[in-house]
């Protein structure tokens, strides 16, 4: 049996609460399933005899807690007893298990914070459903009209005669109708009907096997007879591995070969340590000729983008527009301009990029494990690579340790399924932490202008913000980036102002194209593009004299959930608080994927280093309904952290077309010892769920540079605000 | 040919002398709680118990180990009921989850020397495990948690 979610729009607006869902019905329904041990109740959910629920799970975990909110929306609506619920990940077929959030419009991938979002009501309609199904069986085996029976959890009840019966004693005799009955969201629950969504005592199901050492990721896999590869990682695209030199790698104990390959140079070996032994002791000359990737140099290349942005004659793409704010600016009393620029960033997933592959001996078909933020892009390269169709390839998913982007890109698939076609036994990959790195898909390197126009008031009456950068969507979304004509939609997030009550905006972009692997990295272009407009922003405070708080909320007045995030967030830092001369305040705010966020940073500043010390962090999201509360608190202080490094200390440089760094002593990631306190609140309300794995991100960096500013009188323009940044700019 | 004890048992590890610890107890020995992470002693991913003190075992070869007492996650309590596994529980620390082994096989080697350590000792003692899914105040909280409670 299958069952589809088709998704009609009304207005295409970009709120999960316009969006429709209907169910429809294809390929044969079995029924009959009496004396089984289980029922499959439709695509999502089956039950068994002696009452588990397993819950098909559509997307990864890669730490933002989908394996236990997914399977408690669907428990939910079906009314299960949550200790009876397990999950099983479902299959890479996007046809029934995609996201239809309008981002992915039916991909079956983990990204951009949409996992709730986007199965939200596939689940809870799935679960009514197989709940419906329950209710008429019993209807039917007790004679009595399915209108008296309600349930408890995992309990059919029969007020009127006393009755009650388990959902496991109800599968013995059920039957799934041919045609399973229709239900529409007005058959779901209220949330103030709602046993499980938003309850704060309701744990991850996974965090015990995360203390214990059980929690199974991909680099855990070992299967009998498997060869285990290392790979030097090609610099650049297009790089070609000439001289290469395997004498000395072919001599280390337990190398059984050396493949230069289109994507690097592959030692085979019988251990992990003779693999990395022999990549180690490998002699390789990249050859660039006439590859433009080769020259690359980011330093030099970013003095490149900085010309591009400010050239009036530059080809630009508008992404958002209101008004006419290149008249508006014309005629503006007074106008401003500024200029901010950000480094290519890693992701710096903890798990390095693995995946463990076996191919058929004729070669159609394969088996992959691995994490990955897509199964079905995983089985997609994977079915490229063998020539065959993805349906031939079994991918097992797993936990990833860290994704936030990286693990969408199937690299490792692609690359094990290649060794493996070649041996024709299961091969190993596992990426040492340097190739990882050089093997980096990082968030894009950028440069902001920034104008705006002031009517006599001091009022904004005219916004342009222009952003130079290459686009993450020409590189990981081709086939959308054609679609839309060049839009960069993961690239540009964020240069969009949709709650700020400007009336002549205009956001647009000039495209760098050099080569680089940009990629999705967390929080995406609201990352850097909030950077540039909320510092902007604040400049514009202080030049006509606002309180930096007082003009967001006169710019959000018509934004109530805007509003509300930013008041909140006053209140949490008591903004109007003296902090002494050697502290202060600085604000930001952001809309992410239908959700709202601001922040306060509290810093000062070691004036001998340069080194900026966050003391605490503020930050307030409404991102909906809430299905786990306390992880909701947790992603928010996930993401700020990701926010505080990228701010504070990353940066991935390139020379050559290669990257610079290689490992952890010289790509610098947040540590304990600079941890500020984060005090998060969540604000619930009863729109439908929206994004919360990113939502902390942007604001941190714009906090901490209008923080400095009023600290100093210094603006910080660049990211990341290392010591030696700051430094430079208190000297300028 | 080299001969240790991991978790209370026995073990002959057949790797050559300086294959890393990490990749004898996960590969060879099939204990893959302990993660690999940078393979140069930055981020203690996999951290482990070495005669009771705390080591990378990335960079800390097999032959290092001989006639020495191994301590991995899975061996750190019987049942994952050691007070700072039942603390992170409490207070949901782990996230992506992958860096968790290590941070609780270092907290587990302070707790054993400091009953009661400040929080700039904890801070000073942790630093050199990275979380990045920034779980680190979460980390902070569950040590003084089972601090309190062992």
């Amino acid at each position: 049996m299958l069952l589809e979610t088709k998704i009609s729009r009304r207005g295409f607006m970009q709120t999960a609460g316009a969006l429709t869902f209907s169910f429809t019905f294809a390929g044969r329904v079995t029924s009959a399933v009496a004396q089984e041990a289980s029922a499959k109740f439709n695509a999502w959910v089956s039950i068994g005899a002696d009452g588990t629920v397993t819950v098909m799970m559509p997307a990864a975990e890669m730490g933002q807690g989908s394996l236990t909110a997914l399977p408690l929306i669907l428990a939910e609506e079906l009314d299960a007893d949550w200790s009876k619920v397990t999950t099983q990940y479902a299959p890479p077929i996007p046809k029934i298990y995609g996201n239809y959030h309008p981002l992915f419009q039916g991909a079956m991938l983990t990204a951009a914070s949409v996992s709730t979002p986007g199965y939200w009501m596939s689940m809870r309609l799935g679960g009514a459903q197989a709940r419906r199904v329950l209710l008429d069986n019993v209807a039917q085996q007790w004679g009595v009209p399915a209108s008296e029976l309600s349930t408890e959890p995992s309990m059919v009840v029969h007020k009127a005669s006393g009755r009650k019966i388990s959902y496991g004693e109800v599968v013995r005799f059920a039957k799934v109708p041919e045609t399973p009955p229709q239900v529409s969201e007005a058959d779901l629950k209220k949330p103030s009907q709602f046993r499980l969504i938003g309850r704060s005592d309701i744990p991850r199901t996974d965090v015990p096997s995360k203390t214990n050492g059980s929690a199974k990721y991909g680099i855990d896999v070992r299967l009998p007879g498997m060869l285990y590869a290392s790979v030097l990682e090609a610099p650049y695209d297009g790089a070609k591995a000439t001289d290469v030199n395997s004498d000395a790698a072919m001599k280390v104990a337990g190398v059984k070969r050396v493949l230069p390959l289109p994507f690097g140079v592959a030692v085979l070996a019988d251990s992990v340590h003779g693999a990395n032994k022999g990549r180690r002791a490998l002699k390789v000359k990249w050859d660039g000729a006439g590859n433009p990737n080769a020259s690359f140099d980011s330093e030099k290349a970013l003095a490149e983008y900085a010309g591009h942005a400010k050239d009036p004659n530059a080809k630009a793409m508008t992404w958002f527009q209101k008004g006419d704010a290149p008249a508006a600016l014309g005629s503006a009393a007074k106008t401003m301009t500024a200029e901010y620029s950000s480094v290519h960033c890693y992701h710096a997933q903890m798990e390095p990029m693995n995946c463990v592959a076996r191919v058929a001996a004729d070669g159609q078909s394969a088996e992959v494990w691995t994490g990955t933020q897509s199964t079905a892009l995983a089985a997609f390269v994977a079915s490229n690579v063998l020539k065959t169709t993805p349906d031939k390839i079994r991918v097992h998913q797993h936990l990833l340790g860290g994704g936030y982007g990286r693990r969408i890109w199937p690299d490792a698939v692609a690359q094990a399924v290649v060794l493996a076609n070649i041996t024709k036994e299961p091969v190993k990959l596992i990426l040492t932490r340097e190739d990882d790195l050089t093997a980096a898909r990082p968030r894009p390197m950028t440069y902001h202008v920034l104008k705006a126009g002031l009517d006599g008031s001091g009022n904004v009456v005219a916004w342009h913000h222009r952003l130079a950068a290459e686009n993450v969507d020409a590189v990981a979304a081709p086939p959308r980036f054609k679609a839309t004509g060049g839009k960069d939609i993961i690239g540009w997030r964020g240069l969009e102002q949709p709650f700020y009550g400007v009336p002549n905006m205009l956001a647009d972009a000039v495209r760098e194209q050099r080569g680089v692997r940009v990629h999705a990295w967390r929080g995406i272009g609201a990352g850097y593009n909030k950077f540039a407009s909320e510092s902007f922003l604040d400049e514009i405070a202080h030049a006509t004299g606002k309180d930096p708080l007082a003009l967001r909320l006169e710019l959000t007045k018509d934004h109530p959930r805007a509003q509300a995030v930013i008041k909140a967030v006053a209140e949490m830092a008591d903004w109007k608080k003296p902090r002494g001369k050697d502290r202060a305040l600085g604000i930001a705010f952001s809309d992410y994927h239908d959700s709202f966020s601001a922040g306060i940073a509290e810093v000062s500043l070691d004036r001998k280093t340069g080194k900026i010390r966050v003391h605490n962090y503020w930050i307030a999201g409404d991102a909906g309904i809430v299905v786990q509360p306390e992880n909701a608190h947790a992603q928010l202080e996930s993401a700020v952290v990701y926010g505080l490094s990228s701010a504070l200390t990353e940066e991935l440089t390139y020379k050559n077309g290669a990257v610079t760094q290689s490992n952890f002593h010289d790509y610098q990631l947040m540590r304990m010892a600079d941890m500020p306190l984060i005090h998060t609140k969540v604000i619930v309300t009863d729109n439908a769920p929206t994004g919360l794995g990113e939502l902390g991100v942007p604001t941190v960096a714009p906090a901490i540079g209008n923080a400095l500013f009023k600290l100093t009188g210094k603006r910080l323009r660049q990211l990341p605000m290392s010591a030696s940044r700051v430094s430079a700019t208190l000297k300028a | 040919m080299t001969k240790f004890v991991v978790n209370g048992s026995e073990v002959n590890s057949e790797q050559p002398a300086d294959t890393p610890l990490l990749w004898v107890i996960r590969e060879e020995l099939g204990l893959t709680g302990t993660k690999f992470g940078c393979g140069i002693a930055q981020c203690g991913a996999c951290t482990v118990h070495v005669n009771g003190s705390p080591v990378r075992s990335c960079v800390t070869p097999v032959s290092a180990v001989a006639g020495k007492k191994i301590t991995t996650i899975e061996g750190l309590s019987p049942s994952g009921d050691h007070p700072l596994q039942k603390a992170w529980i409490a207070a949901q620390v782990p996230q992506c989850g992958y860096c968790q082994s290590g941070q609780i096989m270092q907290a587990a080697a302070l707790l054993a020397k400091n009953k009661n350590p400040s929080r700039e000792q904890i801070v000073r003692h942790m630093n050199g495990n990275i979380c990045r899914c920034g779980t680190y105040n979460r980390i902070i909280g569950a040590i003084q948690r089972a601090a309190k409670e062992a």
